[in-house]
């Protein structure tokens, strides 16, 4: 492959981390919630994953089965970290942006705390069955070989997740309760329900993104750290892919791209700080654009970051 | 109630209702309950993430000590004994400072969440006139400039999305939050210019904020003052009361004669005023910079503002409490040897969790349905 395509191929892939974090993201906020915790979720995802693997991942079990534990684990604690969010916003009732942000806080040091502890040293939490990361491509010695399982999951998620939202009724019933919750309710939607699937599915999502970057895309033990920046970015990603999910492959692609451009073309390492702002600052300027056009479809549900009490008036 | 049973059945099992009102001290008790409830929590994972502490469950009483000792304890150095009190209430007003600057905006219900970044700026702003200028004119000039410069800056940075904001509606949750992000890059950027060679920490001779009586009375003192003004600002003058209605309705505010427009942007100017104000105080004290300089404070000050309900006056103790619970949380690491820099985290955000969760029982009534029955029968 030519230099660049094996980038194109690189940023894919790490892109895939953000088709998880935003997909994740996008969920929540169509049923009206801003989920300033998927940062602290997808470390707790991505610690839960590696943490299983590392317990499990010497004993005698076949290298996939170690990897298929691994990758529900990953969900099962990103979901369970957004029960959390979920259980204080939605039946609690509390802000959405300080519930999140704590919870940012929470993550960040719980995946610390199980990822750096001295219990988990070296021999990463996966040696053996890291080439089913990578199948069908293991053993090549280009950027394809990031290419796995993992990766098609992320794309597979985020078509179905396009589909189930503008598709069904199920999505339509979610879009509802995110625009306007007292009209989902009085249209008999169980408005509680989807809130709360919609946030642990999303949170679910969102952990297998942290578990991808860890363990499959870097693999090794200092990647953890970045998580959480990759978070932020995931949730800028939202407003860029325009809150729906298939435009989000094409946006973390972007990202990706956009993320590493500095190892790319041969700049000085003085100018590398303003190439990392690039994602940031093209996602405000979306978010400008929206706003100014002003259309319908692009905007954010309306009731986004609002609490949902049916007895208000 | 011929059939009570068939009535409890209509009758949901809990039901919820918004409180007209609640005492004080109530509403305090239930804060405090929370507070303990979330102590214990920790107590419990700390246990489990601590086998120093399984092997010796003494150790717990270390738990609820540290708190005490890490910010009222004394210090090993025999000439500054009272340093932890002092570097307490240091760290304290300054997570006040950007809790009050956050205060205005989030009244008017703009989520500014961009405090970490609108500090930074405010210190990036500092260190460029320290960077050109230190040494070279006298001191108080400098601290002048810097300052002038500090807010200048954070102005700038806070009032971006507000412009945005007030004419086109563009969400400010959002942008506010990239522009950290901005700030932090744009900081890192600058420094490598400036020292190319540098670890990517900047470090001045010159800039340092004046003593009073020692070095750390300055800032506490200035964000006293800050909390009083700004109790007074919001609620005695014009400004605070257009704050006020917009917050509550923008529509009535627009019915009555007040500009949307004008209050959203004059606040979030004063809101990044005061974010680079506090950008220069970390300036004069740290005297170097670097992109983490902040370290999350920014974030932190949005929780300590929500928890004191956006009072300024509260928000003193909020603050300390905030920090007390930060500090206490590193001891507590230190005593039972778990992974020092993440577990104040866990601590901070499960207390957080309580803290935030109680909330909803000041604000609501939960009625269960036997309960309620009683309550009826006993009525008749």
């Amino acid at each position: 492959m030519s230099g660049f395509m094996n980038y194109l191929v690189d940023s894919l892939a790490f892109g895939a981390t953000f088709i998880y974090g935003s997909t994740g993201e996008i969920l929540t906020e169509k049923a009206g919630h801003l989920n300033l915790g998927i940062p602290g979720i997808m470390c707790m995802g991505g610690a839960g994953g590696a943490w299983i693997m590392y317990l499990i991942g010497s004993s005698a079990l076949p290298p996939f089965l170690i990897v298929l534990l691994g990758t529900l684990a990953a969900l099962l604690f990103g979901a369970l970290t957004g029960a959390i969010y979920s259980f204080l916003t939605i039946t609690l009732r509390a802000n959405q942006n300080v519930t999140g942000l704590a919870l940012t806080i929470f993550g960040e040091g719980m995946m610390k705390v199980i990822l750096d502890g001295s219990k988990l040293t070296n021999k990463a939490y996966l040696v053996q069955p890291v080439s089913y990361f990578h199948w069908p491509f293991a053993g090549r010695n280009d950027s394809l070989q990031l290419i796995g399982p993992l990766f098609f999951l992320a794309i597979i998620i985020a078509v179905l997740s396009s589909w189930v939202l503008m598709r069904t009724k199920v999505g339509l019933h979610l879009r509802a309760v995110g625009e306007n919750p007292a009209t989902a309710d009085a249209a008999g939607i169980n408005v509680t329900g989807y809130k709360y699937a919609a946030t642990c599915i999303g949170s679910g999502i969102a952990g297998l993104g942290g578990f991808y970057y860890i363990v499959d895309y870097m693999g090794n033990n200092e990647a953890y750290l970045d998580i959480p920046s990759l978070g932020w970015l995931s949730i800028a990603l939202v407003i860029f892919a325009l809150w729906r999910p298939v435009l989000a492959i094409v946006g973390s692609t972007v990202f990706g791209f956009l993320f590493s451009l500095s190892s790319l073309i041969k700049i000085s390492t003085a100018t590398q700080p303003l190439m990392q702002m690039l994602p940031y600052v093209v996602t405000i300027l979306v978010l400008i654009v929206t706003s100014i056009r002003n259309k319908r479809e692009n905007q954010p549900p309306s009731s986004l970051g609002l609490s949902y009490f049916r007895e208000d008036r | 109630m011929s059939h009570p049973s068939q009535n409890a059945e209509r009758e949901p099992l809990i039901h919820l209702s918004k409180r007209s009102g609640i005492h004080p001290a109530k509403a305090w008790g239930i804060r405090l309950a929370a507070l303990a409830l979330g102590l214990i929590t920790c107590g419990l994972i700390a246990f489990l993430l601590s086998e120093k502490l399984r092997s010796d469950p003494k150790l717990i009483e270390k738990f609820y000590t540290a708190f005490y000792r890490a910010s009222f304890g004394r210090g090993k150095i025999a000439s500054d004994p009272y340093r932890k009190t002092w570097d307490f209430l240091q760290y304290s007003a300054l997570l006040l400072c950007i809790a009050l600057a956050l205060t205005p905006a989030f009244r008017m219900r703009f989520w500014n969440i961009g405090a970490e970044g609108q500090t930074l700026i405010g210190m990036l702003g500092a260190s460029a006139v320290n960077f050109y200028l230190g040494g070279k004119i006298p001191e108080w000039l400098l601290l002048i400039l810097m300052l002038f410069a500090a807010v200048l800056a954070g102005a700038v940075w806070g009032v971006i999305p507000a412009l945005f904001k007030a004419r086109w509606g563009t969400n400010e949750t959002l942008f506010t939050l990239m522009m950290n992000y901005v700030a932090m890059f744009l900081t890192a950027y600058l420094i490598k210019k400036w020292q190319p060679m540098g670890s990517g920490t900047l470090a001045f001779a010159n800039g340092k904020l004046p003593a009073l009586i020692n070095n750390y009375l300055l800032i506490i003192l200035v964000s006293v003052a800050l909390a009083a003004a700004m109790f007074v600002y919001l609620r005695y003058s014009k400004h605070g009361y257009e704050i006020n209605v917009v917050g509550e309705s923008e529509r009535t505010a627009q019915y009555v004669g007040i500009s949307v427009k004008k209050v959203i942007i004059r606040t979030m100017l004063l809101s990044g005023m005061l974010c680079g104000l506090t950008g220069f105080l970390f300036a004069g004290l740290n005297q170097n910079i670097t992109r983490d300089s902040i370290g999350g404070r920014g974030f932190t000050a949005i929780i300590v503002a929500w928890l004191a309900k956006f009072n300024p006056l509260v928000m003193i103790l909020m603050a300390a409490l905030v920090l007390l619970l930060q500090k206490g949380a590193g001891q507590i690491s230190q005593d039972l040897n778990v992974q020092k820099t993440a577990m104040p985290d866990v601590i901070v955000g499960v207390i957080l969790f309580f803290i935030i969760g109680c909330e909803f029982f000041i604000n609501y009534q939960v009625h269960f349905r036997g309960r309620g029955q009683k309550r009826e029968e006993a009525v008749k």
